[in-house]
């Protein structure tokens, strides 16, 4: 006996939509075995990795609070991803948002600007920011035909140095024992808080908005319905006049401006000033995000909960389980296999014959 | 088989070889016997399942029922290695060669190690022998298509195969060139070689084979001695009907609406053909055809006339006057220009994609879309009214692309092309790999567009396609074109040579010499 | 004269990483499967190398289950990628992530912990010589590997029957598999090998380069890797003075930093980084060079039947 693959003459819609439950299930499979090796018990431990952290009324904030940035982005991303175009430096796209938008922040300082006038400036900034990171990627993929893969992901290793070098250096707060960190931001350049007594705030309805927007953009609209074109048969979409250079400046730029806005978010959100790490990996985990949802906006929303509940899993399964909160980024890993294994059955039928 | 020849026992002798498909049933209880030194053609038109029974017997496809016989002894042949082992040999029809990899490492791969010592040298006695010339050390993305189908003739000659399986191998070739392959088949055959010779051609099955058998939408539907039958019997056995054929009236021919002059294009691609100085009119009312062995250049001027490449000298291609050289595909077809490709899946077509979204892919007017956004119910009805008119075999406009059969498709393609009314058609092989039915239906299409005044330029290899629709003709070679003639002023043969005329590198030296060499032996 | 002596020494040692890492992919690129996931397999390599050293006090043992646990992690790519199919970018970068989160969990107890790593030969006699006693006998023993795997793999590549038949693999694998020869075993032993280059390369530098452990300390040194391949316009002999200039680079930015050039050590830092996206957009401007050397089915899907 031996496994053979058949191809389905048509993909299968029912697998579109179960192999990410499958793959989520597998990998709460290998949490089991996992969670038995270091001697834990697993039921304690699915409680303390996937309930507690949620079980409150904070916990929930905290769980979209954490999933806005990765929808924002995984959101832009999916919007290259679905032409080719394969931006893999969202982390240096955020963080070059949340230097821009940090920075204007840091500018006006204690001058009185309203929030409904520095808000909107430094989501500006912070847009052209990651924008400005993003195009370095689609210049020289358009210009010289260099591999946007590596070159995006290049320039985030040289964004967190830049980052790490104003906060130890020019933008480094006078006040602050030395510490490698900017000012605190002013009130005014805050986010507002949309739940009292959570840090849930109004950076998760602008996630929400571009979620939206982008729906619009890839099922109506005919340049989104071109870049899927160019994803699915490059062939095709050059034979229809589709432009391959525009598809890559519209992929680069969508992602990363999403990713500009997730910075900006973040540093006039939760953390409120600008560190020298000012996200624990939403860049990389968005791409899985990205793929888990099939690139489709609400698969997204939905795949950025999932994820984001990993996040804080992860922080919970140190303090209560005394496991490294690098878990995460395992159970994140070993999500995407999953995902992309099951992802056989979307176009492939299996069936065991007799050699 | 009770019809079967006794007099020698047969070499390959096949019994109820079946082969599934998803979506169809490709080999269906298939019997075959091929003799010691005889020709054997199999004869079918395309998805009838030829090239897939050729697959099984050479292990590159697996049967899923039926036993094969190797000289009496049953045998399982799960891979090419054991079919070569056995001693069959295969030239494909896409060629199994390594594009940058040298003639003598093309062939020493299909060879097992100890037989590639002194390789060189005895490439060189088989060409020789053969009249097949070939350079050892060339590296194949420099050579013509004539030129590779060599490197796999003599590959498979180098393994001494006593079965040698030829997969529509005048495809490739002009009219003369595939005389003198004819050549060395029968010196082969006279040497006890078996030839299995695949086919669409009646013509040259009636020439060359001493037997055929004939398939069917994947059935054995008869046999016979194809030398005492006639083009038309074959044909009946072989599509079950008399050939359809096509009303061409007088041409009416009026303006020039598609005018290409002294056009240059750089090869792009290291692979690539340059175009040089290549002039011609298209005008209203008129068909004109582009014949060629593929390979000289006709990817390339496609390219140039779609706009899928653009070029620097805006008025080297003009549609209705106006000088389109510089505009991008787009732009070209918001001026009346439609362009049916060669491949229908992935460059005609986006695979993945229902029948109402490839619609749109091109159809961009006719309300589909409005201030960019797109109108899903006049893009579906436009699906729909394409299937209706050319009887598209579809479960609806949300019938995924790949799930068609390869005619189906095309016809939606051509379907879709025409439906935008366009003032100038370029169609590219637009049968090829289709069904009889499907081609002919196809071909009346072009034919009546031509009626109502369009403009058609139709590139293809089949010269018997061209001579049926067109009313001028030109040939390309080498990246140039020769000026059109009038279809009733020539004939396949002038065609042919003129295809053979400038690819003389091709030509020359097995030309005038192989033959000679052939008897001289 | 000692000092130049000093800096070959350190420089190759610098691109030792690169050269284990870069020849590992370019085999399996060769072979026509596009692997993203070196980065992955370097970190995984590193943590288990440096664990089996810390705990068996072995780095030479370590060094061998760093190149083997890489090796067994590419296993996981190839299922996915060959027999399900799956896309090869995205199943890379999948590796890749998968790489860095499970070397940050299985090495989070070591981060702190110190071991005796390879060092660097020290022949009595010859290593002392003046001049060339360095400068041929004062590497590091895995340095010398590197060069060795080199030589192989070009000899493998150019010079072997084996060879001729992974290139064919990764020119045409339609055309491979018709002629007969297993393309998708033939893809899953060219990815083995690729994972253990890139195990030996996160071996190297958690048990000889620095020796220590660190997350993410390959720091971006298996996508300078692939970056490398695309330079090397997969030729072997580019692919080790391509590994050599990053290591120079490397070099220059520590070789400023401890001199005290004005300049900040974060900027300097990006030297390594921005060198390697000026280098990839120079070479891949030039499209028919890319087209002749790279194989043509790289990355792409191909099944049989």
């Amino acid at each position: 006996m031996r496994l053979r693959l058949e191809a389905r003459p048509v993909p299968s819609r029912v697998y579109v939509w179960t192999a990410p439950l499958i793959a989520a299930l597998a990998t709460l499979a290998v949490g089991f075995v996992v969670f038995s090796a270091f001697g834990k018990n697993p039921l304690a431990a699915f409680d303390a990795f996937f309930i507690a952290p949620i079980a409150t009324r904070y916990g929930v904030a905290e769980l979209l609070l954490k999933a806005s940035p990765l929808m924002l982005i995984a959101t832009g991303l999916a919007i290259g991803y679905r032409a080719n175009v394969w931006n893999i430096g969202a982390e240096g796209q955020l963080t070059l948002g949340a230097i821009a938008g940090g920075g204007v922040a840091l500018a006006v300082g204690d001058a009185l600007w309203p929030p409904v006038l520095l808000l909107p400036a430094m989501f500006v900034a912070g847009a052209a920011g990651g924008m400005l990171w993003a195009a370095i990627p689609a210049w020289l993929r358009t210009r010289f035909n260099a591999n946007e893969i590596l070159t995006s992901l290049m320039l985030v290793y040289v964004a967190t140095l830049l980052l790490s070098w104003l906060v130890h250096g020019p933008w480094r707060d006078p006040e602050g024992y030395n510490f490698p960190q900017s000012k605190i931001f002013a009130a005014n350049a805050m986010l507002p808080i949309l739940l009292p007594e959570t840090r849930l705030n109004a950076g998760f309805l602008l996630a929400l908005a571009v979620v939206a927007i982008a729906w619009l953009f890839v099922r109506k609209h005919i340049v989104g319905f071109e870049m899927r074109v160019a994803g699915l048969s490059p062939g095709a979409a050059n034979y229809a006049g589709i432009s391959w250079r525009r598809n890559i400046w519209l992929g680069m730029l969508a992602g990363g401006a999403c990713a500009g806005l997730a910075g900006v978010s973040e540093a006039a959100g939760p953390i409120g000033q600008l560190l020298p790490s000012m996200s624990p990996g939403y860049g990389f985990a968005a791409i899985i995000v990205a793929f888990v949802g099939r690139l489709h906006p609400a698969g997204i929303a939905l795949a950025s909960l999932l994820m984001s509940l990993l996040y804080l899993g992860g922080e919970s399964a140190q303090v209560n389980l005394a496991l490294p909160s690098a878990v995460t980024g395992l159970f994140q890993g070993t999500l995407l296999f999953f995902l992309l294994a099951a992802d056989v059955l979307v176009n492939y039928r299996p069936r065991m014959v007799l050699a | 088989m009770a019809d079967t020849p006794t007099e020698a026992a047969p070499r390959l002798a096949l019994r109820g070889i079946t082969k599934r498909y998803p979506n169809v049933l490709a080999n269906d209880g298939i019997d075959l016997d091929v003799l010691p030194g005889e020709i054997h053609a199999v004869l079918g038109e395309n998805g009838a399942g030829k090239s897939t029974l050729m697959k099984i017997i050479y292990g590159v496809v697996e049967p899923d029922a039926g036993v094969m016989r190797w000289e009496g002894e049953p045998v399982r042949i799960d891979n090419p290695a054991r079919a070569r082992k056995l001693g069959i040999g295969m030239v494909f029809q896409h060629f199994s060669l390594f594009e940058t990899l040298t003639v003598a490492d093309n062939i020493r791969l299909a060879l097992e190690p100890r037989q590639s010592r002194q390789l060189r040298q005895r490439i060189r006695d088989i060409s020789t022998r053969y009249g097949l010339p070939l350079t050892p050390a060339r590296r194949v993305h420099t050579m013509s298509v004539g030129e590779r189908q060599r490197v796999e003739i003599v590959r498979c000659l180098l393994q001494r195969p006593r079965l040698l399986i030829m997969d529509e191998p005048t495809s490739v070739l002009t009219p003369q060139a595939a005389q003198r392959l004819f050549e060395t088949l029968r010196t082969l055959a006279s040497e006890g070689v078996s030839i299995l010779y695949i086919s669409h051609k009646l013509d040259e099955i009636r020439a060359l084979c001493t037997r055929a058998t004939v398939l069917r939408a994947g059935r054995v539907t008869g046999q016979c001695d194809p030398r005492r039958e006639t083009t038309a019997s074959l044909a009946r056995m072989m599509i079950g009907g008399d050939l359809p054929h096509t009303v061409h009236r007088e041409a009416n021919a009026g303006a020039p609406a598609l005018r290409v002059q002294r056009l240059d294009v750089p090869a792009d691609d290291p692979f690539g053909t340059r175009l040089s100085g290549i002039s011609f009119d298209v005008r209203e009312g008129e068909i004109l055809g582009i014949a060629g062995v593929s390979g000289n250049g006709q990817k390339e001027l496609l390219a140039a006339l779609s706009g899928e490449r653009t070029l620097a000298r805006a008025d080297a291609i003009m549609i209705d006057s106006a000088p389109v050289a510089k505009l991008d595909a787009f732009a070209r077809r918001k001026l009346g220009l439609a362009f049916i490709p060669e491949d229908r899946l992935g460059r005609g077509a986006v695979p993945e994609m229902n029948l109402a979204d490839n619609g749109l892919l091109t159809a961009r007017g006719d309300g589909n879309v409005a201030h960019g956004f797109i109108r899903e119910r006049s893009v579906v009805a436009f699906a729909k009214r394409t299937i209706a008119a050319f009887g598209v075999k579809a479960g609806g406009p949300d019938a995924v692309a790949r799930s068609l059969s390869g005619g189906n498709l095309q016809k939606f393609i051509v379907g879709r092309e025409i439906g935008q009314r366009p003032k100038v058609l370029i169609a590219a092989q637009p049968t090829w790999g289709v069904d009889v039915g499907a081609s002919a239906q196809i071909r009346q299409a072009l034919i009546d567009l031509r009626e109502r005044g369009v403009a058609v330029l139709v590139v293809s290899e089949e010269l018997d396609e061209l001579i049926e629709i067109c009313d001028r003709l030109a040939v390309m070679t080498q990246g140039r074109l020769s000026p059109a003639k009038p279809v009733r002023e020539t004939s396949a043969e002038e065609i042919g040579l003129l295809m053979a005329g400038a690819t003389s590198g091709e030509i020359t030296p097995t030309g005038t010499s192989a033959p000679a060499r052939a008897e001289a032996r | 004269m000692n000092e130049i002596a000093q800096i070959v020494v350190l420089t190759l040692a610098a691109g030792t990483p690169l050269v284990f890492a870069a020849l590992g992919e370019l085999v399996v690129e060769k072979a026509g499967v596009l692997n993203l996931g070196v980065e992955g397999m370097m970190l995984v390599g590193a943590i288990a190398s440096f664990i089996v050293a810390a705990k068996a006090g072995s780095p030479w043992l370590g060094v061998f289950v760093g190149a083997l646990a890489a090796a067994l992690l590419s296993q996981i790519f190839a299922v996915i990628v060959l027999t399900l199919r799956a896309n090869q970018v995205a199943t890379g970068l999948a590796l890749s992530l998968f790489g860095i989160g499970l070397s940050a969990f299985i090495g989070r107890p070591f981060m702190s912990v110190v071991i005796d790593g390879i060092k660097p030969l020290a022949v009595p006699g010859l290593s002392t010589m003046p001049l060339v006693g360095k400068l041929i006998f004062g590497h590091n023993p895995l340095v010398y590997l590197s060069i060795a795997l080199f030589l192989a793999v070009q000899v493998f590549l150019q010079r072997t029957r084996a060879g001729l038949v992974l290139r064919a693999v990764g020119e045409s694998p339609q055309s491979a598999h018709a002629i007969g020869y297993p393309v998708i075993a033939i893809r899953y032993a060219a990815v083995l090998f690729g994972g253990a280059c890139a195990g030996l390369a996160g071996a190297f530098l958690a048990v000889a380069y620095t020796p220590s452990w660190v997350e993410g300390m390959t720091a971006g040194r298996g996508w300078i890797a692939l970056a490398l391949v695309v330079f090397a316009s997969w030729k072997p002999w580019r692919v080790m003075i391509g590994a050599y200039l990053f290591g120079s680079v490397t070099l220059a930015q520590f070789q400023a930093q401890a001199a005290g050039v004005a300049v900040p050590s974060q900027l300097l830092a990006m030297l390594p980084y921005v060198a390697t996206v000026v280098v990839l957009a120079l070479i891949s401007r030039d499209a028919t060079m890319i087209r002749l050397n790279a194989p043509a089915s790289l990355g792409k899907p191909y099944h049989p039947e």
